[in-house]
């Protein structure tokens, strides 16, 4: 293949990446990664380089829109960004030793995991008031615009929200997705964020995440101008116009088709790190 | 929030922040893609293969040898230097929530958020983890 048709179809596979990604909601990050090492042969290693550039765009791009609708909570952001960008940096330190067919495993899983989410219906939870104690000495608690006026809820579980946090920034490193399924998990599940809240600060997290790995990354020569240009300027525009015509598609068909390119990819993926393949 | 009453609330630096990061994007995305047409118009008819792993020549994965390659108009670099701008842009975004806390007194965040900052800028900068 040569470099023009090489950048091509990366693009327009990467374009349908962010496309499909920011119309379902799970983010184009997590796609990206199979596309180029299953169907382009690229090395997993340039492959996450690529994709973690993507993330930052997607996130970064996307903050005025997010930030408009004031749900972000700064100081929640802020607080568990030390946790992610540590675990970042530590996921970083960890790729450079674990071999490509564990990573290519653990991938696989990251896949499902997010498949099975996407697939179960998301329980709303109630917003909890109870005080908790670490909540309250870091001034965590907030109040978010809902129909009925300003809704003040209660920051629960710091601790253990601190800890999955740290978890979903070794994700990011070691396999270049934003970990916003896992962000989400820990603010909306653990921590009791209302849900538009743990969103819109994951979305906050997740570009600074990736540029703390990215910056590492490129230091180890991880990050190819070949192959990462057409991820980044695909995925991008693919964003933005998914996040455009939302309101216009039916995301639930959506979802369905992504959740099945999902599950596709998460089995191939775990067929080529059993079998030492990729 | 309420009790210090702060001049500058979170919400509006928040705004100033996003608009601001899209910007950088916007920036960021116009280099990468100059580079990338340059790159193409370059070497667009040589062979891609990406399979096996050489690791980046040092003119494209340190910030020094970026701009020596900028400066000499490499596809390569230029592409390179749009990267690392848009790897900036979190950075920044964090750089003015110090700002903010600052202006704030919140003695509490300017310490937490100056270390996301450090942690960013060790990354960025040394490039160890």
């Amino acid at each position: 293949m040569t470099a023009i048709a090489f950048a091509l179809l990366v693009a327009g596979g990467s374009f349908g990446a962010g496309l499909l990604g920011a119309l379902t909601g799970l983010g184009g990050g997590i796609v990206v990664v199979p596309m180029l090492t299953l169907l382009f042969h690229v090395d997993l290693r340039y492959a996450i380089g690529a994709s973690l550039v993507s993330v930052i765009a997607t996130s970064s791009g996307a903050a005025a829109a997010y930030v408009r609708e004031g749900f972000t909570n700064v100081r929640v952001g802020i607080l568990l960004e030390v946790a992610t960008t540590i675990g970042a940096l530590v996921g970083a330190a960890l790729a450079g030793v674990t071999p490509t067919s564990y990573l290519a495993i653990l991938f696989g899983l990251i896949l499902l995991f997010t498949a099975i989410r996407s697939i179960r219906p998301r329980q709303e939870h109630a917003l909890l008031t109870t005080p908790d104690k670490w909540s309250a000495r870091l001034r965590l608690d907030s109040t978010y615009p809902s129909a009925g006026g300003k809704q003040a809820y209660s920051v629960q579980h710091v601790p253990a929200g601190f800890l999955l946090m740290f978890v979903a920034g070794i994700l990011s490193a070691l396999l270049g997705i934003g970990s916003g399924i896992v962000k989400v998990l820990a603010m909306d599940q653990t921590m009791r964020l209302p849900f538009k809240v743990s969103t819109t600060t994951s979305n906050f997290m997740i570009g600074v995440t990736a540029a703390a790995s990215a910056g590492v990354y490129l230091h180890r020569g991880y990050i190819d101008p070949t192959v990462a240009f057409p991820v980044m300027l695909g995925v991008l525009c693919g964003a933005l116009l998914g996040a455009r015509i939302l309101s216009a598609v039916n995301a639930k068909v959506l979802r369905q088709v992504f959740t099945g390119v999902v599950i596709v990819m998460a089995i191939e993926m775990l067929y080529k790190g059993f079998t030492g393949s990729l | 929030m309420t009790d210090s009453a702060p001049r500058v609330s979170d919400h509006t630096v928040e705004q100033i922040v996003g608009r601001l990061l899209q910007l950088g994007v916007l920036i960021a995305a116009l280099v990468v893609l100059a580079g990338g047409m340059l790159l193409l118009a370059q070497h667009g008819g040589a062979p891609a293969s990406f399979s096996v792993f050489h690791g980046e020549p040092d003119g494209l994965r340190s910030i020094a040898g970026i701009l020596r390659g900028v400066g000499a108009m490499q596809s390569q670099a230029i592409v390179q230097l749009g990267l690392l701008l848009l790897i900036a842009t979190p950075v920044a975004r964090v750089a003015f929530t110090l700002v903010a806390f600052v202006l704030q007194r919140d003695r509490t965040y300017v310490a937490v958020t100056a270390l996301v900052l450090a942690l960013l800028l060790y990354g960025l900068v040394f490039g160890h983890a």
